[in-house]
């Protein structure tokens, strides 16, 4: 039985090979002159590809007011365009045998296919063909609305969890946009309009603001001439202006928020850290927190389990996650489950300490090595899913980072010293940089407390 | 929010579920062959053998799951899963985690109502310690008391926090009302009760009873050769009973049909959860279903209820329906969450549609959309080692012989309207029991036509 972690935010920027030495398995990378860049990630096992394409525009590029613009255009995107009307995008995907979803993230939009490889140039020309040909009414845009509320509903408003968890990074952040949830606030969702949506489309989706990742059964010179001819034939529409974004303050001081909800049965503790991400961190320290936040939180060796949960039973369960991939500071997350009849303020104490251990005196050579070879092994098994390789390059590229960066994501692991894992600790897990939710049931829980 | 920390535009709730009832094979991989290995004790597997990635993956499956729980200690097999792994042979729970994890080899298990299923992935390189920690782990589990009461303290935190969670009600309650009396009418991770009764004596009496060769049923893709395999089999796997002692399970029935059941929660959208009398695996008509269910609300989203639920009316974010096969009863299920003022409509939309679909059935242009899916996408289920494995191992349990393989997509192409149409009927035109829960407006528990 393993504590949850939530394994692959841990590791978003992993490379698919055991040694960067020789080039083989590293995904070829060009741009075509419209400024589009791709990457072809080629798994011959079978007959199958996945395209997708990132946009370089996430919740945190959203114009204030307008929380949730990003998302709503994600869902938006699927409802035709003046050369393929309303259905055929969806329906031809559908007719090939082929897969499809999309994704937001504060830091891109993603769109994607699965199909078998003699349909790659069919959905890549519909993908294409999207990137600048939308066209919406408010007949589409009105009923999609709705869904997005029903979706915030189903995600959020449904699960105390959730919205502790929207609630924490609003306090973590208090000035930069991550602070936001990815969906948006509701009250801002609900008024969200076709006009919205297209304004934002038309700044942010162009060929010279996107990047197409292509993986499976296929060549870089297949994926290149078929580019050239999809792709390649949109003009970019807009200049990108620099990601700039509010700045956040240096953290002077911690903060707590209580989520007391009718609907709570089983408490929990949740903690996050500023730090910065794999893109703003100095060399060494983004692999640092990665093997930091496994050594401490990921699965049943882990120090707080083995602390909380095996030794002082004051735990049910633990977890741990540091999203390396983001264009700016990042977080590092833990979540804690009390054990029957242990107060919050209880447990965050017996978590402090654990935490304390490890800023005071820094990890153990076998701790290291450990947490080691399970993430780079952890690599070889992502592998396995093209999918997964797809999503660790376009991820990586649309938050500042490179092919080459994650390819040698291993090697920069392997070169963390403890005394590096040391140091990390004791810079960022300051309680300044922190903020902590409780999710209880009753108000009364944080006055029981000692905390004061 | 996924552990990707995105949302994605297109829910497909439970499409986990039905991933594995049905299909199975390798039908476009590339020169790919799916081996069938037997280990020099008799014990068979089913091989894909490939070296691209130095991992193997191992997926095992025991008939028996959640309804060989005793009748007063539901929960049994779940609380089995979580305590494999902690501690086994002379190592305890501690010392048999850290081998695990300094050496990357990962094991879990799941049980569902029929099965009890396992899964192994080690690299190539440490394939052997991998498989003796497996023997251990299914031979000769410790059980010790200090683990099992660390189990059932994480697994009541988890039962507490489902205790309020929307889905989890539903289903509970949906299980309950469908098959009172029936091992499929109980909770299949128990209640706090329950968990709080089971003792080593239950633990050791399923393993016994339920872990078994005759009962096993194992699938292997990766950097290993049938000979190696073949001993692999019987170095993990040959040490348990030749027989199992299953507890008879009894055929169920489907109670409840045309019955609306609302359980109140204080939240802003309610879910909705519906069942009915579906085929069997093994019917001849099954296959044929399949294909009539995608069209009504199966995975795709150009599905009947997808379109007029929330394309047309953005009811919900997701919606769907999917066959249930069990062993001893069959379902055609369904699925979605509906803000309250809007709940009954949306129900209402369903019935209608579940209505009008058993009268007219799909048009020929339907069918032919969803078989051209459904043929396509076969290869998607195959293009990694985990799902190969996954689908192996189902493949076997539904009996469906190692050439099925090669003749899925003919069975596909061979549904003919005639055949969709008079299967429509069958599935759709029997009515649902339907279990809501939250606060939908102008609805309480009765019966409806």
């Amino acid at each position: 039985m393993v504590a949850i972690a939530l394994a692959f935010a841990l590791s978003c920027a992993g490379a698919a090979t055991a040694s960067a030495a020789d080039n083989a398995g590293k995904p070829a990378y060009f741009k075509l002159s419209n400024g589009l860049e791709v990457v072809v990630v080629e798994d011959h096992r079978s007959p199958v590809v996945t395209q997708m394409v990132w946009y370089k525009v996430g919740a945190a590029d959203e114009p204030p007011g307008k929380s949730g613009i990003a998302h709503f255009l994600e869902h938006l995107m699927f409802k035709g365009t003046k050369k393929y009307g309303p259905g055929v995008f969806s329906g031809t995907v559908a007719r090939l045998g082929g897969q499809e979803n999309a994704f937001t993230n504060q830091d891109y939009t993603g769109f994607y296919q699965r199909v078998a490889k003699q349909h790659l140039r069919t959905v890549m020309e519909l993908e294409s063909d999207r990137m600048t040909g939308l066209t919406l009414t408010e007949e589409q845009v009105k009923p999609e609305l709705q869904v997005v509320l029903e979706e915030q509903n189903q995600r959020v408003a449904n699960s105390p969890a959730a919205k502790l968890g929207e609630q924490v990074a609003a306090i973590l952040y208090l000035n930069h946009p991550y602070r936001k949830p990815v969906i948006g606030w509701r009250p801002e969702i609900e008024l969200l309009t076709r006009d919205d949506a297209i304004a934002f489309y038309r700044r942010w989706y162009t060929p010279n603001n996107a990047v197409l990742v292509v993986a499976g059964d296929v060549t870089p010179d297949e994926v290149r001439k078929l580019a050239e001819e999809t792709y390649g034939k949109v003009a970019p529409r807009a200049d990108i202006e620099p990601r700039t974004r509010p700045l956040e303050p240096p953290p002077i001081a911690e903060r707590h928020v209580t989520l007391a909800d009718p609907q709570v049965r089983q408490p929990s503790l949740q903690r996050s850290y500023l730090v910065p991400s794999d893109t703003t961190a100095k060399p060494g320290e983004a692999e640092a927190l990665d093997l930091l936040t496994h050594i401490i939180a990921s699965g049943t060796v882990s120090r707080l389990y083995r602390e909380l949960v095996v030794e002082q039973q004051i735990a049910t369960s633990v977890s741990g996650w540091y999203l390396s991939t983001a264009l700016d500071d990042s977080r590092m997350t833990f979540g804690l489950t009390p054990a029957a009849g242990v107060t919050l303020p209880a447990l965050e104490a017996a978590f402090d300490k654990v935490l304390a251990g490890i800023v005071d005196k820094g990890v153990t050579e076998d701790e290291l090595k450990t947490a080691k070879e399970r993430m780079i092994a952890d690599m070889v098994y992502a592998r396995d899913s093209q999918t997964t390789l797809a999503q660790m390059y376009g991820a990586a590229l649309t938050t500042g980072s490179t092919v080459d960066k994650v390819f040698t994501w291993t090697d920069r692991l392997n070169k963390v010293t403890a005394e590096q894992v040391h140091e990390v600790a004791r810079r960022y897990l300051e309680k300044q940089r922190s903020a902590t939710g409780y999710l209880v049931q009753e108000k009364s829980v944080r006055a029981e407390g000692k905390r004061s | 929010m996924s552990a990707f920390g995105m949302t994605t535009s297109r829910a497909l709730a439970f499409a986990g579920l039905l991933a594995g009832c049905f299909f199975a094979a390798l039908p476009a991989a590339n020169a790919t062959t799916v081996e069938r290995v037997v280990s020099p004790g008799g014990i068979e597997a089913w091989l894909v053998h490939d070296k691209t990635v130095p991992m193997i993956a191992v997926e095992y499956a025991f008939r028996g799951g959640a309804s060989q729980d005793p009748a007063d200690k539901p929960g049994l097999a779940h609380l089995l899963t979580t305590l494999l792994d902690e501690g086994a042979g002379d190592l305890k729970s501690a010392a048999f985690q850290q081998k695990l994890e300094d050496k990357a080899i990962k094991m879990s298990w799941a049980s569902d109502r029929d099965d009890f299923r396992g899964s192994l992935r080690t690299l190539s390189d440490r394939k052997d310690a991998a498989f003796d920690l497996l023997r251990l782990a299914l031979t000769s589990p410790r059980f010790d008391a200090d683990a099992i009461e660390r189990m059932r303290t994480q697994l009541a935190a988890q039962l507490r926090r489902e205790s309020v969670d929307p889905n989890q009600i539903a289903s509970n309650a949906w299980w309950a009302a469908a098959f009172p009396g029936h091992p499929y009418g109980r909770p299949p991770k128990g209640t706090l009760e329950s968990l709080a009764k089971l003792n080593v004596d239950d633990l050791r009496a399923y393993v016994a009873h339920v872990f078994a060769r005759d009962n096993l049923k194992v699938a292997v893709v990766g950097d290993i050769d049938a000979a190696a395999v073949g001993q692999m089999l019987d170095r993990v796997f040959g040490a348990l009973p030749a027989k199992a002692q299953l507890v008879a399970v009894p055929p169920a029935t489907l109670h409840g049909v045309g019955d609306i059941n609302v359980i109140d929660l204080d939240v802003p959208q309610a879910t909705v959860t519906f069942g009915g009398v579906g085929l069997p695996r093994k019917h001849p008509d099954f296959v044929t279903a399949y294909v009539v269910n995608h069209i009504f609300g199966g995975g795709s989203f150009t599905s009947r209820l997808y379109q007029e639920v929330r394309e047309k009316r953005g009811l919900a974010y997701g919606v769907s329906t999917f066959l249930y096969p069990m062993d001893e009863a069959a379902l055609v299920m369904g699925w979605t969450a509906t803000r309250s003022d809007k709940t009954k409509e949306a129900i209402d939309i369903i019935q209608k549609e579940a209505k009008r679909f058993a009268a007219d059935g799909p048009t020929a242009e339907e069918l032919a959309q969803a078989k051209d899916y459904l043929v396509g996408s076969y290869a998607l289920r195959f293009d990694s080692s985990a799902k190969i494995a996954q689908q192996l191992v189902q493949i076997q349990l539904d009996e469906l012989g190692i050439d099925y393989i090669n003749h899925r997509n003919e069975q596909i192409e061979a549904v003919t309207l005639d055949d969709a149409k008079r299967v429509a009927r069958t599935l759709f035109e029997g009515g649902y029991l339907t279990t809501v829960v939250g606060r939908p407006k102008g609805m309480s528990t009765g019966q409806r036509g």
